[in-house]
């Protein structure tokens, strides 16, 4: 990469130094804007129109027709009233998904950074053990969990040989819905825990050392010096969670199908199975649920944002040049 | 990461050779999904086609049904994909179809031969173009564990016997050998439509339009109760969600179901996973008050319009049609012939004896089945009706709604679907 | 309340081995059984014979039933423990299965035949592995060419991503320029979209390209991760900005300095990106399903992936490639541990 040097230095003459900035960025953001904003932008006129054709200038524009097909509802609160009664279902079960699982794996996460930031044995063994499912594929992750979980499976077994009939852990609604929460903690806590691990580590020690002195309880210590430096990580945990958890799809999609019937059908298959699985690939209406998903996704992100704004501004952002 | 152009030659070459990809003249791409070993028979039956034709080339490319099934459609409509694809929904396909009647050297041999599921791929019925082959046929029909009934000391219901007698018979084989469920269907909407067309449903009204009608909601609410009562396994159509695909040939070959709804592609498994633990054996459609049928099936070989080369896609077709080819295709896949010359004659099977005879008992289903049943197999949007089958009585097996709101949802998906397939 | 106070506070409390010492070792012990326990479970599975899998209650180890071979029999015959009426208990070999009757034989003295109803009649088994699951699979493909392609791609596939992101990253840590704050926003903001959703359009877009059906359609469409970005970024931001003001004193170019600086000081986040990114791209599928139909250019996750029909599904070979696909993420996992671990801790989020 010496052989870049000298048409580098002579960009950088022509450009002058800050704006010599976008050369660095540059490659990035037209890789971004080709497969990303391009589908984007295309995904935004499918959204509009109708039709099965796949290229945007074949496709009959509709106006809003797909977005109050969505939308054509009796009463928004009873999914059975409405037109697309799937997509309401799997809204309603996406934000209780991602409540729950998010509020379980934080705390887990919590716990397991806790532990693994005492001086126990094999502290560096136990983190990889954690970590380990974070490396697995999604499908891998699914198929390792309904291979357990079958009506057939090792865990059926295990509660046969203590007398107890075997359970549909799948076929349940009440189960499928914790198994795929029990499942998507399992593959991703890792990440999370470690990112708190980070903030736990950070911790002065002394904080404890001069509290401890002065009496304080151990409750009081862990509510007023642990979680408070804890909590910008903590934040990027519970942001980023969510985000991953509105999108949850693959490992779900193999463990249940969304099923049983729609207990575990989540918005990114309703538009994955709308736009793909049907016979009829209606790629109109899936863009449009898309558009709602984006859109809500959005609202999360201006939380992020003002939550992180601060991240941003901090004084080693300030690059001089 | 200094570049010296004598070392880095070589890997740029290779670099170069993969970037771009040769395409050689008078070459064919087959896209080929297997349920057993059908990719590798075409492929040995490619190899000899190329013996015999050295100016064609024809690759096999054995990709994951999920390909087929939702990335082939995207490929197409974008004007790529394969010169010929091994499909299942032969209808929903259509237009994509390339008429190969120019390129056959005897379009009258394909007529006479295939005539049965020729118009299975075409778009509409004054639509009289040749576009592929089956590459075979499929029945639907029950197996029964025979062990079972004989340990249970019941007699196998006669050749007329109804669903409801197999059903009682089933449940007491169940009840006095102490196996959990008596009756499993497949999770499909296809094969729901064997035993709905036996309850007496036409599955398209007078206008020739799909609709939900009083037979297919006779067998809905069997099926229905059946899951209710417990005589069959819930985790079958209540287990997963949407239109996903659930068989229960494992609840079958673990000896938990006495009697099981699927089809003539199950042999092969049959024969070879359930071995000698139990005897199996297929028979024919029960009957309802209409008729004692399934419904045919089964994936074929399309010529698909994008090819470059349609003389050479017409020439493997024509290969692969012809009967000497097509008699040892289904011999090896172990597959029912769509082609009514080799149906005629027989196929050597090689196969245990147990196989044999669930084979011929299949066999012996095709001329019975319901001209409703093909119909609706031929009915290019049949899927509109399939998918919902499967999706809406899982929602209601498993509570999410009553049974009527489920027949009304279907209504409503149908012509959803339809109406959308229109525009 | 010591105890409490080191459980909560992320100190040990000293002295004796106390609850929370307990509550530790207790909850660590659970959390190896709960990440290890499933994928062990498989790996033991996938050496099972089909008609093994199909059991139930499942056996732990990969058991066969016992064959032996009895004189006057060509092929070996299957083991039983039999129940005879008299109540005794004998192994003895089956000759064959009528119905439910079941003709058995002891194969020291194979010419009597014992009768026997099959309920009275259970297996004999034997450790067994069944290796024909492995071999099977890699008898029906070339499965250099499928590692090749994915070796292909995901080397190359990371070696740009770490470059584009790095590159990416100096600028938005390291100048002062406008519309930074908005780029570097734009980059992250596509975190928001599941890569689910906009298969079609990307489709549409790598079709146009004429990247369809080329290893390169999968590397390109991936290489900008705003993950890599974030995390290199938030990294270079705790390099000194004297070190580039000393090196421009120099008269070096920015180039040189992002070369020749900023990218070694940042090898531990570089190391952590290089491993997700290994990661992902080995892990692919959706994506390379799409694009890449020829099986000349198929990856092994499609490879293995052909072996699901539409009708069946064949558990025995799924867990054998499930094996496959796991082995090469599990052996960097193995070896590269404690670098992940505290890679991630000291890069990840500062």
């Amino acid at each position: 990469m010496n052989a870049l040097d000298p048409p580098m230095r002579a960009l950088q003459r022509v450009l002058g130094v800050p704006r010599i900035a976008w050369m660095f960025v540059g490659p990035n953001l037209a890789i971004l804007g080709l497969f990303t904003f391009l589908p984007i932008v295309i995904n935004f006129y499918f959204a509009f129109t109708g039709g099965v054709q796949l290229y945007p200038s074949e496709r009959p524009f509709t106006g809003t027709e797909n977005l109050s097909t969505l939308f054509d509802c009796g009463s928004y609160l009873d999914p059975a009233t409405c037109r697309k009664d799937l997509f309401w279902r799997s809204i309603y079960n996406t934000g209780e998904f991602a409540l729950l699982q998010v509020a379980l794996m934080v705390a887990l996460a919590l716990v397991t950074a806790l532990v693994l930031n005492r001086k126990i044995l094999g502290r560096g063994f136990f983190r990889g053990v954690f970590f380990y499912p974070v490396l697995l594929s999604p499908v891998v992750v699914a198929l390792i969990w309904k291979w357990v979980l079958q009506r057939e499976g090792v865990l059926n077994a295990v509660l046969a040989s203590a007398g107890s009939s075997p359970v549909g852990w799948l076929s349940d609604a009440n189960w499928a819905f914790f198994w795929c929460v029990f499942v998507s903690i399992w593959a991703h806590m890792g990440f999370y825990t470690l990112i708190l691990l980070a903030g736990l580590q950070a911790i002065p020690a002394d904080l404890y050392e001069a509290a401890e002195m002065d009496g304080t309880s151990p409750w009081r210590r862990f509510s007023r010096i642990t979680l408070p430096l804890l909590m910008p990580n903590l934040i990027v945990v519970l942001v980023l969670g969510l985000i991953r958890a509105v999108q949850i799809f693959d490992e779900v999609f193999v463990l249940t199908g969304g099923g049983p019937g729609s207990a575990t059908t989540f918005i990114v298959q309703f538009i994955y199975q709308t736009g793909f699985a049907e016979s009829i690939h209606q790629y109109g209406l899936a863009a449009a649920a898309s558009l709602v998903l984006a859109l809500s996704l959005l609202v999360l992100t201006l939380v992020q944002l003002r939550i992180t704004r601060k991240n941003l501004d901090s004084p080693a952002g300030r690059g001089d040049g | 990461m200094s570049i010296t152009c004598r070392r880095t030659s070589l890997p740029f070459v290779v670099l170069l050779s993969l970037f771009f990809g040769f395409a050689t003249a008078g070459e064919i791409r087959v896209a080929c999904y297997s349920d057993g070993n059908e990719c590798e028979v075409t492929q040995d039956l490619a190899k000899r086609f190329e013996a015999q034709n050295p100016d064609v080339k024809v690759a096999v490319d054995k990709v994951p049904y999920k390909a087929i099934l939702e990335q082939l459609p995207v490929q197409l409509a974008a004007g790529e994909g394969p010169d010929i694809a091994r499909v299942t929904d032969l209808g929903g396909l259509s237009k994509y179809y390339l008429d190969i009647t120019p390129y056959i050297k005897d379009p009258k041999y394909w007529e006479a031969n295939f005539g049965q599921t020729l118009p299975w791929m075409r778009s509409s019925p004054s639509d009289k173009g040749i576009y592929g082959m089956m590459t075979q046929l499929t029945v639907t029909g029950p197996y029964v564990n025979k062990t079972l009934f004989e340990q249970a000391n019941v007699p196998l219901p006669g050749a007329q016997a109804t669903w409801d007698q197999w059903v009682d018979a089933s449940r007491k084989v169940a009840k006095a050998t102490q196996v959990p469920f008596a009756v499993a269907f497949d999770r499909s909407g296809h094969r729901f439509a064997g035993p709905a067309i036996s309850m007496g449903s036409k599955y398209f009204d007078t206008k020739g339009d799909l609709v939900v009608d009083d037979g297919y909601k006779a067998m809905a609410k069997k099926l229905y109760d059946w899951n209710r009562d417990g005589t069959m396994p819930k985790e079958v159509w209540g287990g997963v969600g949407g239109a996903t695909y659930r068989d229960a040939f494992e609840e079958f070959a673990n000896g938990r179901v006495v009697m099981y709804l699927s089809g003539s592609w199950q042999i092969r498994r049959m024969d070879t996973q359930i071995g000698k633990n139990f005897d199996w054996i297929a028979v024919p459609n029960p009957c309802g008050p209409a008729a004692c049928t399934g419904i045919p099936g089964g994936a074929a070989f399309v010529a698909l319009k994008r090819t470059k080369n349609p003389k050479d896609v017409g020439r493997f077709l024509d290969y692969l049609a012809s009967e000497p080819v097509y008699a040892e295709y289904m011999g090896r896949t172990e597959n029912i012939p769509a082609h009514a010359g080799v149906a005629k004659k027989g196929v050597d099977y090689k196969v245990s004896p147990q196989a044999k005879a669930a084979l011929t008992t299949f066999v012996g289903e095709v001329p019975k089945l319901s001209p409703v049943a093909y119909q609706i197999q031929g009915y290019k949007l049949n899927r509109a009706i399939f998918n919902p089958t499967a999706a809406r009585l899982g929602q209601a097996i498993v509570g999410e709604m009553s049974l009527d709101d489920a027949l009304k949802r279907i209504s409503a998906d149908i012509d959803e679907q339809v109406k959308a397939a229109g525009k | 309340m010591a105890s409490l106070a080191g459980m909560l506070t992320a100190r040990r409390g000293r002295g004796a081995f106390d609850w929370t010492d307990w509550f530790s070792y207790g909850y660590l012990a659970l959390g190896l059984l709960l990440m290890f326990g499933p994928v062990v479970w498989l790996v033991l599975s996938s050496f099972k014979s089909a008609a093994a899998l199909n059991e139930f209650p499942p056996q732990l180890l990969p058991y066969g039933q016992k064959t032996v071979v009895v004189t006057g029999h060509e092929i070996p015959l299957p083991l039983y423990r039999v129940t005879l009426p008299d109540g005794t208990t004998r192994e003895l070999a089956e000759v064959r299965r009528i119905g439910i009757q079941a003709t058995l034989v002891d194969p020291k003295a194979p010419e009597q035949e014992y009768k026997v109803n099959i309920r009275d009649r259970k297996p004999v088994r034997e450790f067994q592995l069944a290796l024909n699951n492995y071999i099977e699979i890699f008898g029906k493909f070339s499965f250099g060419t499928f590692l090749w392609n994915s070796v292909f791609i995901t080397v190359v596939a990371t070696l740009i991503t770490l470059l584009f992101n790095a590159m990416a990253a100096f600028a938005l840590s390291k100048y002062r320029f406008g519309g930074r704050n908005a780029v570097f926003l734009l980059i992250i903001s596509t975190l928001m979209i599941p890569p689910t959703i906009i298969l079609v359009p990307n489709f549409l877009v790598v079709s146009e390209l004429g990247l369809l059906n080329s290893l390169w359609g999968v590397i390109w469409p991936a290489v900008a991760t705003p993950t890599g970005v974030f995390l290199l970024r938030q990294y270079m931001l705790t390099i000194p900005d004297e070190l580039i003001e000393a090196a421009r004193m120099d008269n070096a170019s920015e180039w040189r300095i992002f070369w020749r600086i900023i990218l070694p000081l940042s090898a531990p986040a570089l190391a952590v990106l290089a491993i997700f990114s290994v990661m992902w791209r080995w892990n692919d599928f959706l994506w390379p399903l799409i694009v890449l139909s020829r099986t000349e250019k198929f990856t092994l996750q499609l490879a293995l992936n052909a072996f699901q029909g539409e009708l069946t599904t064949q558990w025995h070979y799924l867990l054998a490639m499930t094996v496959i696909t796991l082995l090469p993420v599990t052996l960097v996992f193995a070896f590269l541990q404690r670098h992940i671990t505290t890679g991630i801790a000291a890069a990840g989020v500062k």
